[in-house]
């Protein structure tokens, strides 16, 4: 997972070794049978019937990989920053909701399997129409007309009712009776193996497209687009190329989307959907080609598992969002990939302390905030729901002074730990990377 | 004739009311590449504290404090959080009041809960001001005009006849020589990012009891202020308040006018039928397209000109 497609923090090695074919490709083969095995280990023997729970999670995720990575494909490696991702995305559903329509009613005998091909095909005429306005422009200008058009989208997609269907939204069937191996797609878990297949048809070819002159051009125009232009290219022609082709994986996306849900609303082009494609895409970080994918998949968890247990699910992304763009603005992927000449040095072990010092205060403080978030949003939207704040069978009360009195400790006697750990921490990486430095990363 | 004046005066009112939102946006945005999605946020928090305030003392001194409170968080917040985002580049910035905006409406469900507070025109200015042509012109819309028109005052003499509102000018078109004159800048950029959420907050409190004081009010007007900052131009405040009277104007304008494509066509001979390809386009009425025009407004002035009506930089 070590594909650097951007200037990150640590400069590709010119020395690395040389490794050919599937062996230098095992990181995502390895993810791919993750993928493969884990609905099975989460089977109800005794019924005989997956978790639906943990599939519908999984499919999920598995779209919005592609859907992240999609988005990638503009913030990270063209620079091009969109609101406006979701249209895309949400253009393609709508699409392959009529296509399976159509194909269920008898129009043609398209096999399921292929119908995300649909859904691209969507997304990329949209993208071409869209595209072919919003790359007249780069940086903001782009990022304000992406953000007019997924306004404008959003509202059409409220107001005709032919194609959209309106507020109550499109709704289709997937067992069209048509399919390449006999398959009925009764089950989500069958659906759940289509979407595996096609999210690592998506990835590879993602993959692939960034080892093209396209993808390079697209990194050189976003690092110094007029450059590019003196080189002999034209910067607005690799936007837009760019633009068409993150249109057809985000349609792929949506498309699997339709499939899962059988049901398609205005949700899906609208802002938040575009906000969690940023979301995906930054935490996860922008300068890895495997960021996204990391982002994705944690943000889904968190979004299916938190959402569970909170209902202020929005006020944790926020923070983690904020205290990602302030302290790693490489994402999960550049921490992670900061942390490599010290592994090739084989220093890692000695920050094995310094991180356990470190987790101890960091637990406490987040233990802290948890705790005051949820007695405040218990306090005041929980009392309106009638619930009452409850963890492992112990009801707390917040109108008790003791929880507060509890979070209030962890936060500010925490919190100065916290700091004084960080510092520590601090110096104990400045200490290690200088000994990584004068050693010449040799182990 | 009468519908014309009426409708006149109220887009006015929501076209200055979008320019005290605006102006703030415009300055930080120009000065500091901040796009800032919190700013609605402010707004919507500039109603919330005016509604708390005003419930204890009254409408009157929540006009001043809530305003002064959004401009107090506006300085910690940039003070405190922007500044050391701001080495990582804008696009972080950005992403860093995307998150603020996230938790700005959590917490304002939090503290106020989900739905609508009662959030009311004070007694004094609830009535009629005078009558035209037969419908009322509400005296509060006056007040929201005239604290408008005060505030726009304010703002012009405090950026033209001051030392520190020359040197903000300045800073709106050349940031790095005025840095370079030795202007302590930083300082400058706090002044500025609290004197827009202070505007912000004035346009929530005056303009959350003349909508509704709602958690999704920021949601519904921010996109709408970043169509008229983006519109008006970067670096120019004229842009920014020719774009907000033309936002107010077009968007009230939009809801009496009752017409559709399929009427003009009609007028040139060619009627249209359901059968008519594109018929649900064509015979969609004005006042429901209306939300879609400041975008569709948007998309085009980018296309024609990229740095915006009147702006003098580069988006």
């Amino acid at each position: 997972m070590s594909e650097t497609v951007a200037d990150t923090a640590t400069p590709p090695r010119a020395t690395a070794r040389p490794r050919r074919g599937l062996r230098r490709q095992w990181p995502w083969l390895t993810v791919l049978a993750v993928a493969l095995v884990i609905p099975w280990l989460f089977y109800d023997w005794t019924t005989g019937r997956h978790s639906g729970f943990i599939v519908a999670m999984l499919s999920q995720i598995g779209m919005m990989v592609i859907f992240a990575l999609s988005y990638n494909m503009l913030m990270g490696q063209a620079g091009l920053l969109s609101f406006g991702h979701a249209v895309l995305f949400g253009l393609g559903a709508y699409c392959t909701a009529h296509v399976v329509t159509f194909s269920k009613a008898g129009g043609f005998p398209l096999p399921l399997e292929l119908t995300p091909l649909a859904g691209g095909l969507g997304g990329l005429l949209s993208a071409i129409a869209l595209g072919y306005f919003a790359t007249k422009q780069r940086a903001t200008a782009f990022a304000m007309i992406t953000l007019g058009i997924g306004e404008l989208i959003t509202a059409c997609a409220l107001m005709f009712q032919t194609f959209f269907g309106g507020e109550g939204g499109v709704s289709t069937n997937r067992m069209t009776g048509h399919s390449l191996f006999g398959l009925g797609y009764s089950g989500s878990i069958q659906v759940y193996y289509l979407i595996v297949a096609w999210t690592a048809i998506a990835i590879a070819l993602m993959l692939l497209l960034t080892r093209t002159p396209l993808g390079r051009m697209a990194n050189a125009c976003r690092d110094n687009f007029e450059r590019a232009q003196f080189v002999g290219y034209d910067p607005r022609m690799v936007r837009f190329l760019q633009f068409a082709l993150s249109g057809f994986f985000a349609g792929i996306a949506g498309a699997l989307y339709t499939l899962t849900y059988e049901i398609v609303t205005f949700d899906t082009v609208a802002a938040s959907m575009s906000a969690n494609a940023l979301l995906m895409t930054y935490i996860g970080g922008v300068g890895v080609f495997a960021g996204p994918v990391v982002g994705a998949v944690l943000i889904v968890l968190l979004q299916s598992w938190v959402s569970l247990l909170s209902n202020s699910w929005l006020v944790y992304a926020g923070v983690l969002f904020i205290l990602m763009v302030t302290f790693a603005p490489g994402g999960l992927a550049g921490l992670v990939l900061m942390h490599a000449p010290i592994r090739r040095a084989g220093r890692l072990r000695r920050l094995a302390g310094p991180y356990l010092r470190l987790a101890v205060p960091s637990l406490l403080v987040v233990l802290g905030f948890v705790l005051a978030v949820e007695l405040c949003s218990f306090l005041t939207i929980g009392a309106a729901q009638g619930k009452s704040l409850t963890v492992h069978g112990l009801t707390i009360d917040p109108h008790h002074a003791t929880p507060w009195v509890v979070a209030a400790l962890l936060l500010g006697p925490g919190g100065l730990w916290l700091r004084r750990a960080v510092r520590r921490f601090g110096a104990a990486w400045a200490a290690v990377s200088d000994e990584v430095k004068t050693a010449g990363g040799r182990p | 004739m009468e519908v014309v004046l009426v409708s006149l005066l109220n887009g006015l009112v929501y076209g200055m009311l979008l320019f005290m939102l605006a102006s703030g946006l415009t300055l930080i945005f120009s000065m500091m590449g901040v796009l800032n999605f919190a700013h609605a946020s402010m707004y919507m928090l500039g109603a919330y504290f005016a509604y708390s305030v005003s419930r204890l003392i009254g409408f009157w001194p929540a006009l001043v404090i809530a305003p002064l409170l959004c401009g107090a968080l506006g300085a910690v917040i940039e003070m405190y959080a922007l500044r050391r985002v701001h080495k990582n580049g804008h696009i972080a910035e950005l992403l860093f009041t995307v998150g603020l905006a996230f938790i700005i409406e959590k917490a304002v469900q939090m503290a106020w809960g989900l739905l609508p507070v009662p959030y009311r025109v004070p007694p004094v200015l609830d009535r009629a001001l005078f009558h035209i042509y037969g419908s009322n012109f509400h005296a509060y819309r006056a007040f929201m005009l005239l604290v408008s028109v005060a505030m726009f005052v304010a703002i012009w003499l405090l950026l033209t006849r001051t030392r520190i509102g020359l040197v903000i000018q300045a800073a709106l078109t050349h940031p790095e020589m005025v840095s370079a004159l030795g202007h302590n800048v930083p300082r400058v950029f706090t002044i500025v990012f609290a004197g827009g959420s202070l505007l912000a907050g004035l346009a929530g409190v005056i303009g959350g009891n003349y909508l509704v004081t709602e958690p999704s009010m920021a949601a519904t007007m921010g996109p709408i202020v970043f169509v008229v900052v983006v519109f008006g131009g970067l670096g120019s405040l004229a842009g920014c308040f020719i774009a907000s009277l033309i936002m107010g104007l077009v968007q009230t304008f939009a809801v009496v006018v009752d017409v559709s494509f399929a009427d003009l066509l009609a007028r040139l001979g060619i009627t249209v039928t359901s059968s008519t390809p594109l018929a649900e386009v064509l015979t969609i009425p004005l006042p429901r397209v209306g939300a879609l025009l400041p975008y569709l407004m948007l998309i085009l002035v980018l296309l024609v000109k990229p740095r915006g009506l009147m702006g003098t930089r580069d988006t």
